[in-house]
């Protein structure tokens, strides 16, 4: 009995092959995009944990100077005095136009590294003496191979997978000559089994500071939020593909009723049917759900180059561009596409086990009433209002999603009442019978499409809002890198003697000369990099700044304050008029704030003397050329020959901004691709759920048609229904979309990346969009008006042959 | 002590198999670094200081002790240098490299602690006048190499102690020369074996106060180990009486390469040739998951010993990056008397 039931129930799929295909896809595409956005965000953090663990983040304590280096006095003492502590000596540092981070461990402190470990258990053999004697060895990533390997002037390479892709390893007795700062520390790591009796640290070096790895900048931490915003827009793809199996298996379980009523006429147990048909669906989910990992695993694999160089370009985040697959990831991805079915189909198959045994198929299946329109909207405006309270109330990125979550369910809620009162204003106006029965019909219709509707809702909004936020950010950045690059040339000399040449060379030539130092502090949210900077006229007029004092370029140019940059601004709550601390002996009041986009670490800005008092010796290498514009292609050329320079130290000010832009468009390409996405598979649930009305259809056109309508009419306000319901959601998307914006700009850009955008409007863009959004619906009308257009007559006759 | 660490110290300094498979070639070559020649004369207190362009040399110290508790201890404190280039610098450019091994043994356990670091930055060294032996806080310190004060710390034990001079300074092989294989390998290799000592041991369970007697070991080569020498047993004994005898035991390959001294009361030495004193294991206990033999028969027939030597506690494995065994032991047969043994390679 059991197999003869399966064999009817699965009759229908060999039936309606389409609608099967139907069923799969929006499985897998539900499954797809949620776990593409899954296996990115893992692989990411996976990178994270690695570099943490090599660095010893996360892991153990460690000692700074909040003032700077730690002399290597300092770590004898400690050691002296039982200290068990590793000496870590890191910096930036360029190869081939890269700029890399070097880290040298004194490796025979602390020789269990993890990527030490591991390069010994490689292929090529390495003697401790190569290691740690010159010209030493260097550990790197397979990532880095083709950089490092035509590089002559570096030690040989040792490659090494436990290594995050942008740091090479090395003892610190090599990088203190790459990085040519003999004998400074940059950091101690306090290692594991320290002896007993040891003298506390503050009766040794009272100056350094002990940071245990919660308060440590973790990388992990700092991209949270851009991962958290890359979860929203999977669990938006990921309902939006649900959309897809409800308006489907709704059509499946409608087309079914007749054989449902027949099997349990012949005795088949509603209770046996409803298990049947779970077993059926989860078989569809696991099969669906394969196929979305398949997908996801391959759309992972094409962003995730991409995701890479935003979270490096962003946060300095070492993550790689390879995706390795995990096992957690396949179960979770097939957990979550048979819990989406089931909460996809629970409806229809509530309703199915409800069904009276007599009933007859179709008429009623999609209709609901208005009371149960009500009841939905009114939960929408709850979800709206909840939202927007925990906002205010709690505030934060958190409660920035809840506001977006709330207002966006809210609304897809309210969709149906929306509409329904829309159609009903309209409906009001028509004259004509034919009109009326137009308006009418659609807002029968409404129940069968809303779902599929709040889907267009959410996609529409989802890119208006996404895109208004990306397109602002771009006006904003290309008007910030405007005013902040003013130099026509950047040029960095391979020393302070020859910057001292080419600026000798160069003065009487060009305008001024800008000297760009800096020096990398410690400040308790994270490394603080110093720059001085000399008096030029051009710092008073285009220097972009979001927040300051009357008098605040005098200031700082007399050595009275600093300005820093937004993120520290937010990150530390520091605004004009509070003090910022650079050292243990130095405190300067804040006079501006300025906007520094693409930059993950905190910044500073004081005159050049007050940069010589705080930290002397702050290296003279790089410097910023005034001239005018017209002659600085052939000035880069002269310097490059006259001091023998490669292009990439010598750099115009326009190349400078087509790579801050290349960087930025990268940045958002994942967002624009989840947008597109998200916005077919809305198309497509339209589709669906235009396909699931088709089969009732027929009893509410055949009597128009009798009344005298010809099927080309029918066809064409077919077309015409699909289109107006698509414009209407459209309208009632714009101003969602355009909240969405601002919550993105206002609140999550804040938190996420550390600044604040103005918010643009971009109409232009909607209007595209709403065509585009008219063309889907047109396209998914299309299947079900060709259908009317072809239906034999003898079809629409049947309709009163009184069959049911 | 011996050609025992000299493996141990040229292997050492990184728990890296690999590293250490390159350095097992190392055994026949001393490419650059000077290397030992018979008929050296002792330079002091200059030689009791470091030899850089030696490949390896260490300072190493061992003693057995009694308890105001009435139990018996031991203690040792090494200093290995393992130079990677024949000079040094004063900075983290420096080719030499320092290991210190620290442990206290008592009648039911064995602590110990390891500390690595590299020359000429400060954090590990030795000078010679006034001596002082250091790895971070370890230290062995004094005006002269007769007065000593000696200090270790690891995460479970401590100690403090100082060291008298009771006797000379006792040269090994032929005046300080020690052969190390039949194919000629060999060390300078002098030992102070009559400190008197006493202090105190900072233990799990509280201070302990002690006196004994201790042994130190200096020795300095470029090619200790010949090519088939796999590991070696080690005794420092002390009998009742005041006689003492060194032996050790190389076991190769080809045969085993045995040497002795034999150290009377009042310091002076007979060096006693291969194949003379016969080191034979009568038991073996499971240590650290290998069998290791924990007593021995040691028999010198021309000055009349035939004695048993047993390990105070068989668990005296030093798990540190390099292991081996190192425990005080006491003798039993014609002779009575204390000492210690280190076995590797087991």
């Amino acid at each position: 009995m059991t197999w003869a039931t399966v064999q009817a129930l699965l009759s229908h799929w060999r039936v309606h092959r389409l609608q099967l295909a139907t069923l799969l896809i929006g499985i897998a595409l539900a499954t797809g995009l949620w776990s593409a956005v899954q296996a990115i965000n893992a692989e990411a953090r996976a990178s994270y944990a690695r570099a943490n663990a090599q660095l010893a983040v996360g892991q153990f304590d460690e000692l700074r100077d909040p003032s700077g280096p730690i002399p290597m006095s300092r770590y004898v003492e400690l050691r002296r005095a039982g200290w068990q502590v590793a000496a870590v000596l890191e910096g930036p540092y360029r190869v081939g136009g890269r700029t890399l981070r070097l880290m040298g461990v004194d490796m025979v402190a602390y020789p269990a590294l993890p990527a030490v470990t591991e390069a010994e258990q490689s292929a090529e053999a390495t003697e401790p003496a190569d290691m740690l004697t010159a010209p030493g060895r260097l550990l790197a990533s397979p990532e880095l191979q083709p950089l490092l390997r035509g590089q002559t002037n570096l030690p040989p390479v040792l490659i090494t997978s436990a290594l995050p892709p942008d740091v090479i390893l090395t003892d610190i007795g090599v990088a203190e000559r790459l990085l040519n700062q003999p004998g400074a520390i940059s950091r101690l790591v306090v290692l594991p089994n320290q002896p007993r009796d040891r003298l506390p640290l503050n009766q040794i070096a009272p100056e350094l500071k002990r940071i245990s790895p919660t308060t440590q900048v973790d990388t992990a931490r700092l991209t949270d939020s851009f991962h958290l915003n890359l979860s929203a827009f999977g669990l938006l793809s990921f309902a939006v593909g649900l959309f897809i199996v409800n308006g489907t298996v709704g059509l499946a379980f409608a087309q079914r009723r007749g054989m449902i009523r027949t099997l349990r006429a012949l005795g088949v147990s509603m209770r046996r049917l409803v298990w049947l048909i779970l077993t059926e669906l989860t078989v569809l989910a696991l099969i669906g759900g394969s196929l979305g990992l398949l997908l996801g695993f391959f759309l992972a694999g094409a962003l995730l180059p991409d995701v890479a160089a935003t979270l490096r370009g962003l946060y300095g985040a070492p993550v790689t561009g390879q995706l390795t697959l995990q096992p957690k990831w396949v179960l979770a991805g097939l957990a979550m596409a048979v819990f989406g079915t089931l909460l996809a189909s629970g409806h229809a198959l509530w309703r199915l086990s409800n069904m009276p045994l007599l009933e007859g198929p179709g008429v009623q299946a999609w209709q609901s009433n208005s009371r149960a329109r009500h009841i939905t909207a009114a939960l929408g405006l709850i979800l709206v209002v909840g939202g927007a309270f925990a906002y205010i109330s709690v505030g934060g990125l958190v409660a920035g999603f809840v506001l977006l979550a709330g207002l966006l369910t809210g609304a897809a809620l309210l969709l149906p009442a929306l509409l329904a009162t829309a159609l009903s204003a309209l409906a009001r106006t028509a004259r004509e019978p034919v009109s009326q029965w137009v308006w009418s019909d659609m807002r029968a219709q409404l129940p069968g499409l809303s779902l599929a509707l709040m889907a267009l809702l959410l996609a529409l909004a989802a890119n208006i809002g996404v895109s208004t936020m990306v397109s602002s950010f771009r006006l904003t950045f290309v008007g910030w890198l405007d005013q902040r690059l003013t130099a026509e040339l950047y040029v960095t000399a391979r020393d302070e003697d020859q910057a001292r040449e080419i600026t000798t060379w160069l003065r009487p030539q060009v305008d001024a000369i800008l000297p760009i130092r800096n020096v990398e502090l410690f400040h308790e949210t994270g490394p603080l990099f110093l720059y001085g900077v000399v008096d030029d006229p051009v710092y008073r007029q285009h220097w972009p700044l979001i927040a300051s004092t009357y008098s605040v370029w005098d200031d700082v140019m007399a050595g009275n304050a600093v300005l820093i940059n937004e993120q520290l601004a937010r990150r530390a709550s520091l605004w004009p008029g509070d003090e910022l601390k650079l050292s243990s002996k130095h405190y300067l009041p804040i006079a501006g704030v300025y906007s520094d986009y693409g930059n993950p670490t905190g910044q500073a800005i004081v005159s050049m003397a007050q940069l010589d008092q705080i930290a002397p010796g702050a290296e003279m290498r790089r410097f910023g050329v005034r001239m005018p514009p017209e002659g600085a292609t052939a000035m880069a050329q002269n310097v490059r020959e006259q001091f023998a320079l490669s292009p990439r130290v010598v750099v115009q000010q326009a190349a400078m901004k087509a790579q801050s832009r290349a960087i930025f468009e990268k940045t958002f390409v994942v967002t624009s691709a989840l947008n597109v996405l998200t916005l077919g598979v809305a198309g497509f649930a339209i589709l669906t759920s235009l396909l699931t009305l088709w089969t009732q259809r027929l009893p509410q056109i055949a009597p128009v048609w009798a009344l005298g309508l010809n099927r080309a009419q029918l066809a064409r306000l077919e077309l015409l229904r699909s289109v107006l319901l698509a414009a209407l959601t459209a309208c009632l998307a714009l101003p969602l979309g355009l909240v969405l914006a601002w919550v993105l700009l206002a609140v999550t850009n804040v938190q996420a990346f550390g600044w604040r955008l103005p918010m643009f409007l971009f109409p232009w863009d909607w209007l595209w969009l709403f065509v585009l959004t008219l063309l889907a619906a047109l396209i998914a009308a299309a299947l079900p008006a060709l259908r009317m257009l072809r239906l034999p007559p003898a079809d629409l006759l049947r309709v009163f042959a009184n069959e049911r | 002590m011996n050609v025992k660490t000299l493996l141990l110290c040229l292997m050492t300094f990184f728990p890296l198999p690999l590293w250490a498979q390159g350095y097992a070639g190392l055994g026949g070559s001393a490419e650059g670094f000077d290397v030992p020649k018979a008929g050296y004369a002792f330079d002091f207190p200059k030689d009791h200081g470091p030899h850089p362009s030696y490949r390896i040399e260490w300072w190493y110290l061992t003693a057995n002790l009694k308890g105001e508790d009435g139990r018996d201890y031991g203690i040792q404190w090494t200093l290995f240098r393992s130079a990677l280039k024949p000079f040094e610098t004063d900075d983290w450019q420096s080719p030499q490299i320092w290991m210190g091994h620290a442990a206290t043994t008592t009648p039911d356990g064995h602590f110990f602690a390891e500390r690595l670091s590299r020359g000429g930055i400060g954090q590990a060294g030795v000078i010679s006048q006034p001596f002082e032996a250091w790895i971070d806080e370890w230290r062995m310190a004094g005006p002269d190499f007769d007065t000593l004060t000696l200090t270790a710390n690891g995460e479970d034990f401590g100690y403090d102690l100082s060291l008298t001079a009771q006797g000379p300074l006792v040269f090994h092989g032929d005046a300080g020369y020690s052969v190390k294989s039949a194919d000629g390998q060999a060390s300078y290799y002098y030992s102070q074996p009559f400190y008197a000592v006493e202090g105190v041991l900072r233990l799990q369970g509280g201070d302990v106060r002690v006196t004994g007697q201790g042994w130190l070991d200096r020795e300095w080569s470029s090619q200790p180990l010949a090519a088939d020498q796999s590991g070696w047993d080690w005794f420092s004994l002390s009998f009742e009486g005041g006689d003492k005898m060194m032996a050790f035991r190389l076991r190769g390959g080809r045969g085993d390469f045995t040497s002795a001294t034999w150290i009377n009361a009042d310091g002076s030495t007979e060096a006693i040739p291969n194949g003379t004193v016969q080191l034979t294991p009568l038991r073996t206990d499971q240590v650290a998951g290998r069998e290791v033999p924990t007593q021995w028969r040691v028999v010198l027939p021309d000055r009349g010993v035939e004695i048993e030597v047993s390990a105070l506690t068989p668990n005296a494995w030093m798990g540190t990056r390099f292991e081996y065994w190192e425990g005080p032991v006491t003798v039993t047969g014609s002779q009575e008397g204390i000492g210690y043994l280190e076995m590797t390679g087991y």
